[in-house]
């Protein structure tokens, strides 16, 4: 009977908390859809209008398009760097090494205020505010920790002895790293990547401090949008923005999918083996 | 093309490796030629550094001094991945995103084997452990057994001249352990290369073993066949160590040892005055009724039965001899039964010739075999 009512009032809890976190988000959609020329909800009449405004604005598609680079290409580097740090700490052996990993995951404990500031100032110098390659720089500095947590815990269950097997079956230091260690810790290193990417995609702060006239990510335009003119086009954006996360994380989830019902349904190789020979 | 194009083992030779730790010496000058072809065995307790000697063979470790040769080519300096040699380990150690095909396959990818040949050779070599069957499941959907059998396809399809397994039974269970023993030696056989086969369990090699080394403490204590090392081990350590054992010692005189515990006398004919010790395997030992009459090149002791084990083909008698120590005999179990019950008063008798007579190391006592009872338990 408490059984009962334990889990029942845990269902309770977790559902109102779902649509504690999601309603605000669902707000936006209908929003974007409304006719009307002000941000408003419920929304008046239905039109598609504001996601024509955004694709017609060049300053939007500027905007997306710096985001879309800035992402992609901060991930990338996050990656790499994130899983040589994660190789290191795990497996190195060197003085101060808790010393450097409290480093290497000090840009999430640091209020991104204060990055943002600190950039800014150095950035100004060395003439990197406004470009992609500042932007990159910073939101890969962000995202490493997340890349470098995920992949060393990843690492910490990596049996070391396949690596000494790939060796003795004839297998170098680099074709072992990207034959064995590296596939055998790719979820690992998916699920950082992913990370990296949300964390550069709808990072605001920072890139407030480095946008201008100039460049500007797609987070930074919907910010000065709504400050300026409280047009529904920022909800369009938001709608589009949240589609672009959730498909990024059903993409990861049916890749998944579609790996594990591959390997269900795969011939069985003998097959290949048997034609091979005849 | 096929798996009999004729590979022959390659002899290894292991010379003067020491292996030394900041606090501690894992192997301290050891010297040992592995012939040919022939299967030899490290066995050894944990910590004796058997499995570091492997490593060392495999190039995972690199000895601090000495010289590591196969085939008279020393490849002391040379990477794992360029000496050749196959492996198996403890824990399969089988690539768990690659199926089994995959896996026996690695090693020929890597070696830039013809691709067209590939095919053939993987499934060569999982016929050879018969599991051509499974070659398109996952290392996770096999059993360990099967998943250990994958491993040896992978290590022996590149044809390597020297096979290294580091406990590679020491994870299954009883059953799938011996019927393994028995599939490993055939392997040996079959492939006619050279085994370096690391265990603790001295019954596995005594079984599959041409030749076992000892090794105590990061040294060899003996090395020879199995039955030389049962039957004429070189001191207390490898007696205790390699089957069970009955043990007595005292000094020698005049060829009589009069056992320090029970006053037992012993014919140790030829030895010179000193401490030694005496073994009598359990299954050189007879026992009969106290009043028994025992032939003249035999020596005797009497005690009372401790217990007495039905084994099927044969009994196991534990007979506390008067004074102290207790002995373990293997025996037959003869027709119409006999005196031989718990508490009876018996005689223990031995051929003088079936008492082997080491030299006495106090420090001797093998840890991790218990089965051996008595010996110096004062």
């Amino acid at each position: 009977m408490t059984r009962l009512l334990v889990r029942g009032g845990l269902s309770a809890l977790a559902l109102v908390t779902g649509i504690y976190l999601l309603l605000p988000v669902l707000v936006v959609v209908p929003t974007s859809f409304s006719a009307s020329s002000f941000l408003k909800f419920p929304p008046e009449g239905l039109s598609t209008r504001w996601y024509q405004s955004f694709v017609d604005d060049p300053s939007w598609m500027d905007a997306l398009s710096t985001s879309a680079r800035v992402a992609v290409l901060s991930s990338v580097c996050s990656v790499v760097l994130g899983v040589l740090a994660a190789l290191g700490l795990v497996r190195g052996r060197f003085p101060f090494r808790s010393g450097v990993t409290a480093l290497v995951v000090a840009p999430i404990i640091v209020p991104y205020v204060i990055v943002g500031l600190s950039v800014y100032i150095a950035f100004l110098r060395l003439g990197l505010t406004q470009t992609t390659v500042g932007m990159v720089l910073v939101h890969t500095a962000l995202a490493v920790p997340y890349v470098a947590i995920n992949v060393a815990s990843g690492l910490a269950t990596f049996d070391r002895r396949l690596e000494l097997a790939a060796m003795s079956l004839g297998a170098g230091p680099v074709a072992t790293f990207f034959r064995i260690t590296l596939p055998v810790i790719a979820p690992s290193v998916l699920a950082g990547a992913v990370f990296a990417f949300i964390t550069s995609w709808d990072e605001v702060v920072v890139a407030i401090f480095l946008s201008g006239p100039d460049l500007s990510t797609l987070p930074v335009r919907m910010w000065s949008g709504v400050r300026v003119q409280i047009d529904p086009t920022v909800a369009a954006v938001s709608s589009l923005s949240l589609l672009a996360t959730v498909g990024v994380f059903a993409g990861v989830g049916a890749a998944a999918l579609a790996r594990r019902w591959v390997r269900r349904h795969r011939a069985p190789l003998i097959v290949d083996l048997q034609g091979a020979t005849s | 093309m096929t798996s009999t194009d004729a590979v022959t083992g390659a002899p290894i030779g292991i010379a003067g490796v020491t292996k030394r730790y900041a606090d501690s010496v894992a192997l301290d000058d050891v010297t040992l030629d592995v012939r040919g072809g022939e299967f030899l065995t490290l066995l050894g307790a944990s910590g004796s550094g058997k499995s570091t000697l492997l490593n060392i063979i495999a190039g995972f470790l690199e000895p601090t001094e000495g010289a590591v040769s196969v085939d008279g080519r020393d490849i002391t300096k040379v990477p794992p991945h360029r000496r050749g040699l196959g492996m198996v380990f403890q824990h399969y150690a089988l690539f768990p995103h690659m199926s089994v095909a995959d896996n026996v396959a690695f090693p020929l990818r890597r070696q830039k084997v013809a691709r067209r040949d590939i095919p053939g050779r993987v499934r060569d070599a999982l016929a050879v452990v018969q599991l051509e069957h499974l070659a398109g499941r996952r290392p996770s959907e096999l059993s360990g057994g099967q998943q250990q059998r994958v491993a040896l396809a992978r290590a022996i399809v590149a044809r390597p001249r020297v096979l290294l397994m580091d406990e590679p039974l020491g994870a299954l269970d009883k059953l799938l352990r011996e019927q393994l023993q028995l599939e490993i030696r055939r392997l040996h056989q079959e492939l006619g290369i050279t085994f370096v086969f690391v265990t603790h369990d001295q019954d596995e090699a005594l079984a599959m073993s041409d030749r076992i080394a000892l090794l105590r403490d990061g040294s060899i204590v003996q090395v020879g066949s199995p039955q030389s090392l049962y039957e004429r081990p070189n001191c207390r350590y490898t007696a205790e160590f390699v089957g069970a054992s009955n043990l007595f010692r005292g000094t020698a005189d005049g060829g009589v040892l009069v056992d320090e515990v029970t006053g037992v006398r012993l014919r140790v004919p030829g030895t010179g005055r000193g401490a030694v010790c005496v073994l009598v395997r359990p299954e050189r030992m007879h026992v009969g009724a106290r009043d028994v009459t025992v032939p003249p090149d035999c020596d005797v002791a009497h005690g009372i039965v401790e217990d007495c084990i039905y084994l099927g083909s044969s009994r196991r008698v534990e007979v506390r001899l008067t004074g102290g120590r207790t002995v373990v005999l293997r025996t037959d179990v003869p027709r119409g039964g006999d005196e031989v019950r718990h508490g009876a008063d018996v005689t223990v008798w031995w051929r003088v010739d079936d008492a082997a007579v080491l030299a006495d190391d106090p420090a001797g006592t093998a840890d991790p075999e218990p089965s051996g009872v008595l010996a110096a338990q004062h």
